[in-house]
Parts: C-alpha cells; sequence; structure tokens
C-alpha cells in the first residue's frame, strides 16, 4: 500500500545512534490535545526482551504514549526510535493492540478477516490471501485458544473474546515490538491468563512487549519493567527497583489508598 | 408498459437512461458502502449540495466562452471543482478546529447549496425567458438524455467501481479500525479523502439522472439494506452495488412507461421498497425473524424452566409456562407432571449439571460460548466428553436437587 505510505516524523532523524539496540527509545516527546500537553518531554527506553507496563493515574497520557510513538497522534516534539531505526523505516517490527472499546464490534466481518487485517502490509492493495496466510492466521488464533472461532462474526464474542482476536491479529503482524494499549481492561479470569501465558511465550521468544496497564496488584507478576508516567515521567526501571511506595504517590498523587499499599507489598516497607 | 420498460422494448432513449441508471446505482451501491460503514453517511449529502455552485459558475463560464452552456461533461467538471472545495472544507475543519463532523457537514452543505441557488437566480435572470433549465439538477431530468451523456455516465461509473475494488483492502482496514491502520503506516485521513472523493465521482455521475438532492438516498440506502443480509463487509459491498444497480434499472424503467414520472425520485423509491422488504424479511436481521425468534426463545426458555421446576418438585407460577408443559404433553393443568414430564424434567437436570461442569473445563469454552441455557448438550460434545463430564458428576456426588 505504498499509496498510503506515511510522511509522518521521524524522516528528518536518522535514529538515536547510541541506542541503536534498544527496540524502542523515546526521547523528548510531547503531545497536546488543544493547549494542554497529554505527555510532556517524556523520555523512554524499552530493553530488548523484557515487559514493560505502563502504569499512572486516569488521563495520565499512557495510550497517548502508545499512540504518539505509532504516529497514530501528532508529536509536538521528540525523537523516537525503533530498533535504531526511525519509525517509518520500522513499521512492520512493531505490532499493535488498541483499546479493544475503540472499534465497532457490529462491523460485517468475522474473526479469520480481522486476524487476516494484521497481515495487510504483507499482502499489499492486491494480494490474494492464499491458504498459508488463513493457516498462518488460524495458528494465531490456535494461540490465543480461539480456533474454534474462526468463522464467527465478531460481534457475537464477549469482551475477553475480542481482545484475544485483537492479540491474535497482533501476532498475525509476525512483529518483534508488541504495544498494547490495556489488554486486560474488562476481560474474564481466563482471558487474563490466556493473554498473560502468550505474553510470556513472546518474551520467551526474544520478543518484546509493553503495556498499558491498569491493574498495580498484577505489576509485580505479569513484568519485569515499569514505566511510570503521569503527563510527565515518574519513574523507569526494573519492577524490584521501581515499582515503590515513593514514585507510586507521586505518580498518582494521594488517589492511592493506603490499604492498596499494604496489598501490594511494596518495597521500603 | 412497464414490462416492455423492464426488458428495454420501450425505445432508444428509455433503454439508454435504464442503463445509464443501473450502472450508476451500481457505482452509488459501492461506494456508499464504505461510507456507510466508516459511520460517514451524511458527508454525502454535504457534497451532493457543494454541487450546485458548481453547475452554475460552469455554465456561466461556458456560455461567456460562446459555447454550449449545457453541455454535460462541462457542468460536471464545475460541478467536481466545488465539491471537491467542499469536501476539502469539511476535511479541514473536522481535522484542525474544533468542530465535530456533524456541525461541518452543515455548514459547508447550507453555504454551498445557499451560493448555488443565488447563481442559478442570477442565471434565470440573465438568460431573460431562455430557460437555462439547471434546476433539473435538482431531482435529476433524463427526457432529454443524449447518447453521449449515457457514455459519459457508464464510463465513469465503471472506473469508479474498478477504484473502489482496487482499494475495497485498504477502506475497508480504516472502517473498521483506524487506529491500527495508523499503526501498520496507513495514512488514514488520505485513505478518507480517497473515499470521500469516490463519493464525489459517484454524485457527479449521478447529477443528471437522480439529482443532486437525492443522490445521497442513492448512496445510501443499498449499504443499509445489504447490511440486512450479510455480516460480511466484502459481500456487503456486492450485494450494495447489486441493489443499487437494480433499483437504478427498475426505477428508471418504471419511469419511462409513464410520461412526466420523475426518474430520480422513481429510483429513490425502489431502493426504499427493496429496503423495506430487507428489513421485514431479511433472514438474520430482518424485523420478522427477530421477533420470530425471540418469541421460539421465550416459549423454550419457558419450557426448561418449567422442566428443572418439574424436577425439583417446584410449583409452576406462570400460566404461560404451565401452558406451554401441557400442550406438550409434559404435565398436567395441576401442575403435576406426566410419565413423559418426569423423563424429559430429569434429562433437563442431568443436562444442566453436565453444562456446570463443562464450564469448568477450560477446553469446551468454544461450546459453552454457545450454550444458550437450552440446546441439548449432545449438540455440541461429544458422546465421550459427555461420558467424561458424567464420570465426574458421579464422582462428586452431584447431579441436580
Amino acid at each position: 500500500m505504498a499509496e498510503f505510505a506515511d510522511t509522518t516524523p521521524g524522516k528528518r532523524s536518522q535514529g538515536l545512534p547510541a541506542l541503536a539496540d534498544k527496540p524502542l527509545a523515546v526521547r523528548g516527546m510531547t503531545v497536546s490535545y488543544g493547549q494542554k500537553p497529554a505527555v510532556f518531554s517524556l523520555d523512554m527506553t524499552v530493553e530488548d526482551g523484557s515487559m514493560t507496563a505502563i502504569i499512572g493515574p486516569n488521563g495520565a497520557g499512557k495510550s497517548t504514549t502508545l499512540k504518539a510513538v505509532l504516529g497514530i497522534v501528532p508529536r509536538l516534539s521528540g525523537m523516537v526510535s525503533v530498533y535504531g531505526a526511525p519509525l517509518a523505516k520500522a513499521r512492520h517490527r512493531i505490532a499493535y493492540v488498541p483499546q479493544r472499546a475503540s472499534v465497532d464490534w457490529d462491523f460485517p466481518t468475522r474473526v479469520i478477516d480481522v486476524v487476516l487485517m494484521g497481515m495487510a502490509r504483507e499482502l499489499g492493495l492486491l494480494g490474494l490471501v492464499r491458504e498459508r496466510h488463513r493457516e498462518r492466521a488460524f495458528h494465531c488464533l490456535d494461540r490465543v485458544g480461539m480456533k474454534d472461532f474462526a468463522e464467527r462474526q465478531i460481534g457475537q464474542l464477549s469482551g475477553g473474546q475480542q481482545q484475544r482476536v485483537f492479540l491474535a491479529r497482533a501476532l498475525a503482524q509476525g512483529a518483534d515490538l508488541y504495544l498494547l494499549d490495556e489488554p486486560f481492561a474488562g476481560v474474564d479470569a481466563a482471558t487474563e491468563r490466556a493473554i498473560i501465558d502468550v505474553l510470556k511465550s513472546l518474551k520467551d521468544e526474544g520478543r518484546t512487549v509493553v503495556a498499558v496497564h491498569h491493574d498495580l496488584s498484577t505489576v509485580r507478576d505479569y513484568f519485569d519493567r515499569v514505566m511510570m508516567i503521569n503527563v510527565r515521567k515518574v519513574a523507569e526501571g526494573r519492577v524490584s527497583e521501581a515499582f515503590n511506595e515513593a514514585n507510586l504517590q507521586q505518580a498518582y498523587g494521594g488517589r492511592l489508598a493506603a490499604n492498596l499499599m499494604d496489598q501490594l507489598q511494596l518495597g521500603g516497607h | 408498459m412497464l414490462i416492455e420498460a423492464l426488458t428495454l422494448q420501450l425505445g432508444y432513449n428509455a433503454t439508454l437512461v435504464a442503463i445509464g441508471a443501473g450502472l450508476l446505482g451500481i457505482a452509488a451501491g459501492a461506494a456508499g458502502t464504505f461510507l456507510f460503514l466508516r459511520k460517514r453517511a451524511l458527508v454525502s449529502d454535504a457534497i451532493s449540495h457543494a454541487t450546485l455552485p458548481g453547475i452554475g459558475l460552469a455554465f456561466i463560464v461556458m456560455v461567456a466562452l460562446g459555447g454550449d452552456g449545457r453541455n454535460l461533461a462541462g457542468l460536471m467538471l464545475g460541478a467536481a471543482l466545488t465539491a471537491g472545495a467542499g469536501l476539502l472544507a469539511m476535511h479541514w475543519l473536522t481535522r484542525r478546529t474544533r468542530l465535530a463532523e456533524d456541525a461541518a457537514i452543515g455548514a459547508v452543505l447550507s453555504v454551498f447549496f445557499g451560493f448555488g441557488v443565488v447563481l442559478l437566480t442570477v442565471i434565470q435572470s440573465l438568460s431573460k425567458g431562455r430557460q437555462a433549465g439547471l434546476e433539473e439538477f435538482l431531482l435529476g431530468a433524463t427526457a432529454g438524455m443524449l447518447y453521449a451523456d449515457a457514455v459519459l455516465i457508464a464510463v465513469a461509473g465503471a472506473v469508479a467501481v474498478l477504484a473502489i475494488w482496487l482499494l475495497r483492502r485498504p477502506m475497508t482496514l480504516v472502517a473498521f479500525d483506524p487506529g491500527f491502520a495508523a499503526s501498520i503506516g496507513m495514512n488514514v485521513p488520505r485513505v478518507d479523502l480517497t473515499m470521500m472523493g469516490l463519493v464525489m465521482a459517484v454524485t457527479i455521475i449521478g447529477l443528471k439522472v437522480v439529482g443532486l438532492v437525492l443522490i445521497v438516498a442513492l448512496l445510501i440506502i443499498p449499504p443499509v439494506t445489504a447490511r440486512f443480509w450479510s455480516n460480511h463487509s466484502g459481500h456487503v459491498l456486492w450485494i450494495a452495488g447489486a441493489l443499487g444497480g437494480l433499483a437504478g434499472f427498475v426505477g428508471a424503467a418504471i419511469s419511462a412507461s409513464a410520461p412526466s414520472l420523475p426518474t430520480g425520485p422513481l429510483i429513490v423509491l425502489t431502493a426504499f421498497a427493496l429496503f423495506t422488504v430487507s428489513l421485514l424479511f431479511a433472514p438474520g436481521r430482518g424485523i420478522l425473524v427477530v421477533w420470530l425468534r425471540h418469541r421460539r426463545h421465550q416459549r423454550r426458555i419457558h419450557l426448561r424452566q418449567g422442566l428443572l421446576a418439574l424436577a425439583q418438585e417446584l410449583p409452576i407460577y406462570e400460566r404461560y409456562t404451565l401452558r406451554l408443559l401441557v400442550r406438550a404433553g409434559l404435565a398436567r393443568p395441576d401442575g403435576v407432571p406426566t410419565q413423559a414430564g418426569r423423563a424429559r424434567a430429569a434429562k433437563a437436570c442431568r443436562d444442566e449439571a453436565r453444562w456446570a461442569i463443562a464450564r469448568r473445563i477450560h477446553s469446551h469454552e468454544a461450546a459453552v460460548s454457545r450454550y444458550d441455557g437450552l440446546m441439548p448438550i449432545e449438540q455440541v460434545l461429544t458422546l465421550d466428553e459427555i461420558h467424561e463430564i458424567d464420570r465426574q458428576i458421579d464422582a462428586g456426588g452431584g447431579g441436580c436437587a
């Protein structure tokens, strides 16, 4: 689909050479909606083979960060480099899972067709969907436990199943870096289990996962790195070090209840 | 007369008009599908009204240059210019200002249309009694259609359909999930503009036949109708094209079958008739089927609840439930189960317990999601799986009640 190739930022920069091996490096990124910065001067470095949670209160710019990295919303300033290359040259190495609620699930399409959308780049404008593409799509559905649903209309799925179809579409992209926007929001326990298993298997394959996450109680179990933001970056690092009470208080202000702090059994207590 | 019109035996001009309208309908239904899927149906209304000033300006320019002011190709070119300007204005208003799309549509539609009406009035007063006849572009007029006009409509319509077919994949992706489309590097605004450009092309092609006021109906009714018949976007596209073509052809034929029946409105009414039939009778989403399905579902629910009540020797409160049980020979009017009722109740009870186990076993997830609380378990799981579940029930000393 070369006609529709983007011409958004990244052309000027030749990436950030010093960080050439990092799956994702962001420097000084600012995004504003109107006159109000949603994300301000954000630096972020995602380590290869890591699982990173982006956490922060509502309106902290978590989703916006992912969208700006991908060029879905425009950046006012800042640089993004993906595996040392500007975004436009490295898009094929990124898979993106948007929020489930961002699409209309009554859209006339079947589960298998949604997964095949993950291959839109390689199929191009006119490429035929061949048997090997279908097999790969089935395989991706199998990985998220949705193989039996391939021919269903997407409107018949539960919320958790919709989320898994989105993950299967991302798997079909065959990427090295996976960016997920609230993959566990409003899903059932079986789905949460299935999704985290898939994400951990991606990590085991040496791929990199970044997820906007809202459930503080599972950060320790699911992720090895954490990025705390509230418009500005609050902390970034290993979960064992950066996920502590001082940082959480700073990110969430006084909005975290004391008993939750106890439940999280944070270091420093 | 109508039969002759439909079988193209009503003379050269009527045949020309019917074929032209049919081709226009195919292009309109196909282009409209993506507007509908992208939830931008009303954009086409603004685009079509924005053609009017272009028609007036083109007429003035052509007359000023000493040519024929009513040359169709020239008028279409003028229409394309102002419609394109309207489209860009709308695009800019929605993307660059805080105006919502509906406000942008309203602004562009009324301003361009108002300007067009002023131009037409001026033209009429200048031509002093000699009718310019431009107002026929409001509602379409096919009486004076020339062979060259028909060829122009046919060729442009075919090009539009081809372009839609080539671009169907990016347009579908953007309609379903624009965020994801942008993430893989698609230029979403450009895809949207291309889609609306195609709609604009169809609008301009349809000016002569349907007119600018009613073209929106031919763009939107066919895909809305097609949606009743399919859950697959690719099929919706082709069904919408076919329905649009059918409406165009039949509507034009009807209008040719009697003097002074207007073509555009009849095409729209034909499309509406197809819509009404689909709304009522389409399988899956039609009103009648949905209603029947609901009734059947209600019956099955009551029957099932009644059987479970019988199995647990609970009283049946709802009269409808009891009536169903009695009618099926499962209970006596006083609520005491018959022999057959006892057997069915025990089976219903057993199935409930089986499903409870199946829900806990992860590998049965697909089956469980299809389970509606009613269907016999044998239809979903294999005998081996049921035996395994029964073993668990017996081991747990469970069962029902």
